[in-house]
């Protein structure tokens, strides 16, 4: 039996423990496929986990099965026919919910479920890739059904060809807003209107980092190009400060500064900020806190490596990049594992790694423009009676109580009010429970912890954790 | 709320109602496209939830899938004559039939 027979094998199958790869991959987006892409080109075993049912991560989603287009489809499209030729052990639908990291003289260990079974792999180099999560915009009324978020409807466009019909309303700020509404405008989608919601002066404070964000004037110009042809189909556009939704038991209509309007959808969006929740839970790997993109990332060398051995992550879930930053970072990080596995030298890797640098750079260098442009929406102005934490139904004004009583960081508000302690494990509520507390306090946000994340980072059954033990 | 774009190929049943859906699109879609926006009941208050990221991250979308309980309805993909009911508070300890 072959070391891949060995994983697909059922629960009756021969223990899976001793199989082994060089590279583990977490994620089939941009940086996913682009790391296993590379692995695979210096002779590296590479088994790749992801969630979904085909490549692409969220940017390029369903991408094998739309007709590409534009230029990031089209380049989406090449990078998954590339990593499918790659000769990686690709499992869609694969949770991974618990990491080891390496120990003395041997490499790390990761567990994952899979076809409702649990499996492990050991594996010399973790290279993770979990790309980003929205940034929670909470409002009162945001856990109504009707309201959802934009990535959640353009994942609905992108993979279900859904388009909005009726009362629907777009509301938040950020580039993603303005790219779903022109790709659902396409697609022969309507929308009731987009309320602004970014806060004002945008351009002010942007504009020092305008010269460098023209060394990738594209991203600019794509931005103005959106904004144009939602206004050219006659899609109202209010600037606002304040939104509610509203109904019973559904959304029924959204309130905009005292105004109210029918709704059947409102898609709230407020940009998006790294996914650590795997690195969060892996005991030494250091996050620092980013002032800019209010936001944690971990701590990485320039190679993608973090405090932990073996352990590396590239792509948005490193700090906020796009797309097209995370292909260079994910071969970046791939080529320092084959120097670290002996496959390549020093300075082979470093040669290689020189131009994809510059590329990387280049597609960084609006990043300051766009996070001035779009900073996150302030949560000292979250009302008292929003629910912060849907899981367990917690409210920013419970937090605020929490703080009053001397609750410092996001952890101890776990025992005070539950908050981050449901099945999404704080990935929704966490950037907006900490802001509160944070903002609460008066102090920075790297002043306070964020949720410490345990394995398993993701929910298993019995029956899938008793298949890991195999035949006693 | 959403159109379809693209045609349906098969059926699934809602709380023992028969809807038209897609093989391989998520169930999540399929329900939305239905015009289902309550896919479960919070074991915390009770009250009605749908899908908020349609990305495996905020569990808003926990629905009952062939009897296994708390599926990701948004990760579960669509296939001909799938039985799917709303999920009702926190799961009961049964015997899981998946």
């Amino acid at each position: 039996m072959s070391v891949a027979d060995e994983w697909t094998a059922g629960p009756t199958g021969s223990a899976p423990a001793a199989a082994q790869v060089d590279v583990l991959v977490l994620g089939a987006g941009p940086a996913g496929m682009a790391a296993a892409n590379e692995a695979r080109a210096h002779g590296m075993s590479v088994l790749l986990l992801d969630e979904n049912a085909a490549p692409g991560g969220q940017v390029h989603r369903a991408v094998e099965s739309r007709t590409p287009k534009d230029e990031q489809d089209r380049d989406g499209a090449k990078l998954a026919a590339a990593f499918r030729a790659s000769g990686t052990d690709y499992r869609p639908g694969a949770t991974l919910w618990a990491v080891e990291p390496a120990t003395e003289g041997g490499g790390g260990k990761v567990f994952w479920s899979e076809g409702g079974a649990a499996r492990s792999v050991a594996t010399q180099r973790l290279i993770l890739c979990a790309g980003a999560t929205e940034r929670p915009l909470p409002i009162p009324g945001w856990t109504l059904p009707g309201v959802m978020s934009v990535g959640a409807a353009q994942i609905a466009l992108k993979t279900a060809g859904l388009v909005p019909e009726g009362q629907v309303w777009l509301a938040g700020q950020g580039p993603l807003l303005w790219l779903y509404a022109v790709q659902a405008l396409e697609r022969g989608g309507r929308l009731a209107g987009i309320i602004d919601l970014s806060p004002p002066g945008g351009l002010r404070r942007a504009l020092p980092h305008l010269g460098r964000a023209l060394k990738a004037p594209e991203y600019l110009w794509r931005g103005l190009q959106w904004q144009r042809r939602v206004r050219r189909a006659g899609v109202a556009v209010t600037v606002a400060r304040a939104l509610r939704a509203e109904g019973e038991g559904r959304l029924a209509r959204i309130v905009v500064d005292g105004v109210a309007h029918p709704a059947d959808l409102l898609l709230l969006h407020d940009g998006v900020v790294p996914n650590t929740q795997v690195t969060r839970a892996i005991p030494g790997c250091v996050h620092g806190w980013d002032p800019v993109q209010a936001c944690w990332r971990p701590g990485l060398d320039l190679w993608g490596n973090t405090a932990v051995a073996g352990v590396m992550v590239a792509g948005d879930s490193a700090g906020i990049g796009g797309a097209r930053a995370a292909v260079h970072a994910g071969r970046i990080a791939a080529l320092e594992a084959a120097r670290a596995l002996g496959r390549i030298t020093t300075d082979e890797r470093d040669a290689r790694a020189g131009p994809l640098r510059l590329l990387r750079d280049r597609q960084l260098a609006p990043r300051l423009f766009l996070d001035a442009m779009f900073p996150p929406l302030p949560p000292a102005a979250i009302a008292d009676e929003v629910v912060l934490c849907r899981c367990e139904e917690v409210t920013a004004g419970r937090v605020r109580q929490a703080v009053a009583l001397g609750c410092l960081g996001a952890n101890q508000t776990k025992a005070f009010t539950r908050a981050g302690m449901g099945p999404c494990q704080g990935r929704i509520c966490g950037p907006a429970v900490h802001g509160v507390i944070a903002a609460a306090r008066g102090v920075a946000g790297g002043e306070v912890d964020p949720f410490r994340t345990r394995f398993p980072t993701k929910p298993l059954t019995l029956g899938e954790l008793a298949a890991l033990a195999g035949p006693l | 709320m959403f159109r379809r774009t693209e045609p349906t190929d098969c059926t699934i049943t809602w709380e023992g109602r028969t809807l038209p859906a897609r093989t391989g699109e998520s169930l999540a879609a399929a329900l939305l496209a239905a015009g289902i926006t309550a896919f479960r009941e919070t074991p915390v208050s009770g009250s009605p939830r749908g899908p908020l990221c349609l990305m495996g991250a905020c569990f808003d979308c926990l629905v009952e899938v062939e009897g296994a309980q708390n599926m990701q309805a948004c990760l579960v993909p669509v296939s001909p004559g799938l039985r799917v009911a709303m999920q009702r508070g926190a799961r009961d300890f049964v015997e899981d039939a998946a």
